[in-house]
């Protein structure tokens, strides 16, 4: 028998409202690498839905100027550092978490959620002052372990999620094979849960690139991320808007780059590992 | 699953915990410290009681900004489920559609949040942007600087283009958990397009909706960086929520006091929101 499929039941203009809706979200996108392909006359003069002198002019300046592209530099160091860090410390806690009962779990569970949830405003100006007496202001570092606050909570969510999924069987069988813990872990167990350990890392990334209120609170001038750069586009003939277009378009790009292999696990991601 | 009790797991949770003690716990004792104590200057400091917590829960300018908030919020997942959902169940569910759809209705949710605020700032310039220059066009009085309605629909519209896709792939997980022979079972029982969505579909994504709504709810309680990006607060205070409100204490005019007894009461709701959060997940972990 053919499989009836009502989930899109006789509505020949469902693809309708996908199509809307993506229309919409990338309408601005395109707005912004218009701008960028632009030079500053155009943008301010006249309107025009194509560049018409097209220019790479806004992309060499970043690419040329050390204050431009040290921004990237900056925010990469430290969010692959943050990565680093919170899917290593994650990984024997979310075992724990998915495989052993122990005193105050619950607790600590909890405790880890209500990081993801706080409000980095509520950290700003404690974590400038904790940074500031071990001096480590203006560090990558710093950053990265100001980003632990959100992205350890949500490594460990979301790996825990992924570990339930694992029989326990494969544990007790390993051992009995006579696989010592670390042996197991590494050469079976991590494995097993490839998928998550990307997982868990690609939103590590992606929260540690999008976060800027931290970021620019903690750094002045060597680690200072692109995102906080942007924000002095103002020069002395006003606002350089093509630049300021083409360094947006190029903070999309490590998004746009990966978003294809990660894209049955978004919704996972976001919520935390429990889809 | 069936976990046995070991305290020695704890050695697991060790990395994890001296690495959140250090960039939570002890930031947020300096809060508290602080949000009991005032000076005048010099590092010295003395105790004042419940003082900026009063001062703070009399003044009308964190409750102005808690309901701005609250409105924010509750206007946000009034139009972000309802849109979230209504997609979802128009998403393709089999082909080419389904790849091309997630990649780019993903695309804004793993945009830097500044840069969100910034697409947006251009976006809806009178002078320059595509959208504000066309409402200029059709003659539509429209400017997000000078008028706070404005700046309003602004801050929403980008809210919704930012966070929607959330709910849709999130509502799309658990359409496609739905066996074809639910369908099947409806379709023989004569089931209307209403009675599907109410009594299969509805139900099938109760969980995953629950998630949607709370953690929509939590990222909007909390937003800071895009209407900063856009409006700065304004005009006026119109656009300053919590956390905007609460950089500009803290930072901007470093009343230390009145910042930290907000940022408690601040944090007080996220708890409880939190609570809720995690007795609805860990509940529905059984259940799944």
């Amino acid at each position: 028998m053919a499989q009836v499929n009502t989930f899109k039941p006789a509505r020949s203009y469902s693809w309708l409202v996908s199509t809307i809706y993506i229309i919409f979200l990338l309408l601005p996108i395109y707005w912004l690498v218009n701008m960028s392909f632009k030079e500053n006359a155009e943008i301010t003069g006249a309107f025009s839905l194509f560049p018409q002198n097209p220019t790479l002019g806004n992309y060499m300046v970043i690419f040329t100027d050390p204050s431009w592209y040290n921004g990237y530099i900056n925010s990469i160091i430290y969010v692959g550092l943050n990565t680093l860090i919170s899917v290593a410390a994650a990984l024997p806690a979310a075992y724990a978490f998915s495989r052993y009962r122990f005193l105050g779990d619950k607790h600590l569970f909890f405790w880890l959620l209500t990081n993801r949830m706080a409000p980095p405003a509520v950290f700003a100006l404690p974590f400038f002052q904790l940074y500031s007496a071990f001096g480590l202001i203006d560090t990558h570092i710093a950053v990265a372990l100001a980003h632990c606050l959100f992205n350890v909570p949500l490594a460990v969510w979301i790996l825990e999620g992924f570990m339930s999924g694992v029989p326990k069987e494969i544990d007790e069988t390993a051992y009995i094979d006579g696989y010592s813990f670390p042996r197991f872990f590494v050469k079976i167990f991590m494995p097993l849960i490839a998928s998550g350990i990307g997982v868990a890392a690609f939103f590590c990334f992606m929260f540690s690139w999008v976060e800027l209120l931290l970021a620019r609170t903690l750094t002045t001038t060597a680690a200072k991320p692109i995102s906080a750069i942007m924000t002095r586009t103002v020069s002395a003939s006003g606002m350089d808007w093509g630049v300021l277009a083409a360094a947006g378009v190029l903070t999309i790009v490590p998004g746009a780059l990966v978003i294809y292999f990660v894209r049955n696990y978004i919704a996972k991601g976001f919520a935390l590992g429990r889809v | 699953m069936e976990k046995t009790y070991n305290n020695k797991a704890w050695f697991f949770v060790l990395p994890v915990l001296l690495l959140v003690l250090f960039s939570a716990a002890i930031p947020l004792m300096t809060v508290v410290n602080y949000s009991v104590q005032d000076t005048f200057g010099n590092n010295e400091f003395f105790w004042a009681g419940t003082g900026w917590f009063t001062e703070i829960l009399n003044s009308d300018r964190f409750w102005a900004a808690l309901q701005r908030n609250l409105l924010f919020s509750v206007i946000i997942l009034a139009l972000e489920i309802p849109l979230g959902i209504f997609i979802a169940l128009n998403m393709p569910k089999k082909g080419l559609g389904v790849p091309v759809c997630l990649v780019l209705m993903s695309l804004p949710l793993l945009i830097p949040w500044n840069v969100v605020g910034t697409i947006w700032q251009v976006f809806g310039r009178v002078d320059i942007g595509l959208l504000g220059r066309t409402l200029a066009i059709l003659g539509i009085d429209y400017n997000y600087v000078r008028d706070p309605l404005d700046a309003w629909v602004t801050v929403i519209v980008m809210d919704v283009w930012h966070w929607t896709s959330l709910v849709v792939l999130l509502c799309y997980a658990g359409l496609v958990s739905i066996p074809d022979a639910y369908y099947q079972a409806a379709k023989i029982d004569g089931a209307s397009r209403w009675s599907v969505f109410r009594f299969i579909q509805l139900p099938k994504m109760k969980r995953v909706l629950l998630i949607a709504v709370l953690l929509r709810f939590m990222d909007s309680f909390m937003i800071y960086t895009e209407p900063f990006v856009v409006t700065g607060g304004g005009p006026g205070n119109s656009t300053t929520f919590l956390s905007i409100d609460l950089v500009k204490m803290a930072v901007g005019q470093f009343d230390l006091g009145p910042a930290a007894a907000m940022s408690i009461v601040y944090f007080l709701i996220i708890l409880l929101m939190s609570w809720i959060f995690y007795t609805v997940m860990t509940s529905s972990d059984k259940d799944a």
